[in-house]
């Protein structure tokens, strides 16, 4: 006998299951909402700070979150920490284990929450927004449902869950209407009918990751950013903003001349344990964001 | 050959468009490799139904790899444990030393096809890293591997074979230094490298198409066990066994079981997870025994995890085994009752190891170990009548320092 190509073959393919439509029922998710898209009808573009909480412990950053504020951002995106951050750089993974660590092992979504109840108690007038950014599996442990509720009530505005793709979404935009927006990602690599997708799925804004690979610094912006930019703007109405590798003023300013938004992560976490650093350095790259001209 | 299986769809259906047997499975992966896990689920699509890529393969696997593997009648081992037959379908005995050729071959085939010139794999034990990169030394493919620093200190040997065939070995130092921990890596450098970039996942787990993939790669291994029984003119089995870490070699042993289920007289299907200390010892890869379900790397199935939602960190004395999680369709497989998942102990694989060396002259894998040391309570159900078939996955030569550790000699 040899390998039975018949037999091979009959048996791989006979076990399909009858195809099932992914069920992408068209939920109302490009109802426009009031939440996350106020950050971008200022008249100019928004810059959007990453955070991690519980890094380099609780208070430092809720301490960090009050001088982003203070600093100019228009939103902060808080992450949440894991273990197992599959769309981060090193600068971010390390924060996210010493943000655990600090907390004496476990910090996680409730303590997330809390650190932001805490600064939404306190902030004034016109404070930024928060969006969380937060990994799949948490939210699903602790149940959409009450996962969605506790976010929203403690004052977040929006989610980003980066290793969830809007063809897997269902369930959870489902738990978060009404309550939450939820920002996809779209990427260079997307087609034309992801675009559309992310663009459907998205409320608040689209978040542009500008290229392969995971968050970092970068010492130069990747050719062809404002080609997909373009891509990404011409399959949504929503605003887009983008992130993944800028870290200076520079790079923020010439991002914000084709974008609606301009994520700053790793340069920010960098500094998070120190408040003075910090603070110049987004005052520096929210000026730079604010001030830039419009192509 | 006449046609083996009834159509599946009335006996068994999995997994859908999206990659979901029952509600496990899926592509839960950042945007970024989106598109090219739907280009690759085409592709193999493609690939599949075309009788030249069935050619190509087949070709290799009898003439590169050694198969048919044999399906031998473990006399001394039956009698030691009080089961009638034992039979070890001996994956050991493939070119590289273990079930992992049979999957690799099949992936690089598909990158090939697909244009992509570099391949890049995880890899615990190392089985599957060396497994990679002699396929992507065949087909004249650029290889990386990443292998966690703690396994890579486990497994020298394979280390340097993986060198001596041409592959970059990139260790990977984060969380426990093993398997989950380079698959968390492969995954990043593909979502970077994504364009010219083929990922050889060496189990069944992983986003979609993965699990599917690898299954259908693997798949070679039960339907030459049925064949093969069916030749011997055997007419009952009550049992058939293997390893499970992700799942690859379980699933590719169980599947046409399952597409077949009254053949032999209906044997249970059984597969063996690594317990390590203990299920409850915290310590332990036992992943359907101790886990919830829950999303790691891509797919939604079993997962060992905190109250709050992180992936705990899995321990086994096997590298292959120590995951954190389990391939969706063997968490499908379990809530449908199609197969019986058993703990399985550092302890228990040892003497089930020392054993099959002293009775059958064999040396076997850590991890087949797993799968042997189910036979006595096998041998308890069914009695010295009883006919039991265990995928023998991979040989030892890679664990002598591992049972010497362990007192062993």
């Amino acid at each position: 006998m040899t390998v039975s190509s018949d037999a091979f073959g009959e048996a791989r393919w006979v076990g399909r299951a009858t195809p099932v439509k992914p069920g992408h029922d068209g939920m109302n998710a490009s109802a426009r909402s009031d939440r996350l898209e106020r950050v971008f009808a200022k008249g100019r573009p928004a810059l959007i700070a990453y955070l991690m909480a519980g890094y380099p412990d609780r208070d430092g950053s809720l301490q960090a979150m009050r001088v982003v504020a203070r600093a100019g951002a228009d939103l902060i995106e808080v992450g949440v920490p894991y273990t197992d951050q599959l769309a981060d750089g090193p600068v971010i993974v390390n924060a996210s284990a010493r943000a655990r660590e600090a907390a004496g092992g476990s910090f996680g979504l409730v303590e997330t929450l809390e650190v932001v109840a805490d600064f939404i108690g306190k902030r004034q007038g016109d404070s930024p927004a928060i969006a969380l950014m937060c990994y799949l599996n948490p939210l699903m442990s602790m149940g959409f449902e009450r996962a969605a509720q506790l976010i929203a009530d403690a004052g977040a505005e929006g989610v980003i869950i980066p290793d969830l793709p809007p063809d897997m979404a269902d369930d959870w935009l489902r738990a978060a209407e009404g309550r939450l927006d939820t920002v996809f990602l779209a990427a260079p690599t997307s087609t034309d009918a992801r675009l559309d997708l992310v663009g459907e799925a998205s409320s608040g804004f689209v978040y542009c990751v500008s290229t392969t690979g995971i968050t970092g610094e970068r010492e130069t912006l990747p050719l062809g950013l404002s080609d997909t930019v373009a891509r990404v703007k011409a399959h949504t109405s929503l605003p887009v903003a983008v992130g993944f590798g800028v870290s200076s003023a520079g790079q923020a300013a010439e991002v914000a001349r084709i974008a609606d938004g301009v994520v700053v992560g790793s340069a920010f976490v960098k500094r998070q344990a120190d408040p003075a650093e910090l603070e110049a350095l987004v005052a520096e790259v929210a000026s730079a964001v604010h001030s830039a001209g419009r192509a | 050959m006449s046609r083996l299986f009834p159509r599946a769809d009335e006996v068994y259906a999995g997994p859908d468009e999206a990659g979901f047997f029952g509600p496990y499975g899926g592509r839960y992966v950042p945007e970024t490799v989106m598109p090219a896990l739907l280009e690759l689920t085409a592709a193999f699509e493609e690939a599949a139904s075309d009788p030249v890529f069935q050619q190509d393969l087949d070709n290799l696997l009898v003439d590169y790899v050694g198969r048919v593997t044999p399906l031998y009648p473990a006399h001394r081992l039956a009698e030691a444990v009080g089961l009638g037959t034992v039979f070890l379908k001996r994956e050991d005995l493939c070119h590289t030393g273990a079930h992992k050729i049979n999957n690799c071959l099949g992936q690089c085939l598909l990158a090939k096809r697909m244009g992509k010139k570099r391949i890049i794999a995880e890899t615990g034990a190392g089985q599957h890293g060396v497994a990679t990169a002699t396929a992507a030394a065949l087909m004249g493919l650029e290889c990386a591997v990443f292998m966690g620093v703690e396994d890579i200190r486990r497994q020298s040997l394979n280390v340097y074979k993986m060198r001596l065939l041409g592959a970059k070995v990139v260790p990977v130092d984060e969380g426990t230094g093993t398997l989950a921990d380079a698959v968390t890596a492969a995954l990043r450098h593909w979502v970077e490298r994504v364009e010219d970039t083929f990922y050889v996942l060496g189990s069944a787990v992983g986003p979609h198409p993965y699990p599917l993939m690898v299954r259908d790669f693997q798949s070679v291994i039960g339907l030459e066990i049925i064949d093969q029984l069916l030749a011997r003119g055997v007419s009952r089995v009550d049992a058939v066994v293997a390893c499970v870490g992700g799942g690859s070699n379980a699933v590719g042993t169980f599947y046409p079981f399952v597409l077949a289920p009254d053949m032999f007289g209906g044997p249970e299907l059984v597969g063996a997870e690594a317990a390590g200390l203990g299920v409850d010892s915290g310590q332990t890869g036992a992943s359907m025994a101790k886990g919830r379900p829950g999303v790691m790397h891509g797919f939604y199935s079993y997962l060992l995890q905190d109250e709050t939602g992180n992936p705990l960190e899995a321990y086994s004395i096997s590298a292959g085994l120590d995951y954190p999680g389990v391939g969706p369709e063997h968490a499908h497989f379990r809530d449908e009752g199609l197969v019986r998942y058993e703990p399985v102990t550092d302890s228990e694989a040892v003497a089930a190891f020392d054993l099959l060396c002293k009775t059958e002259g064999i040396i076997p894998a850590i991890e087949s170990s797993h799968a042997l040391a189910l036979l006595p309570a096998l041998a308890e159900k069914y009695g010295p009548a009883g006919t039991v078939v265990v995928t023998l996955s991979g040989r030892g030569d890679k664990d002598i320092d591992i049972v010497r550790e362990a007192g062993l000699s």
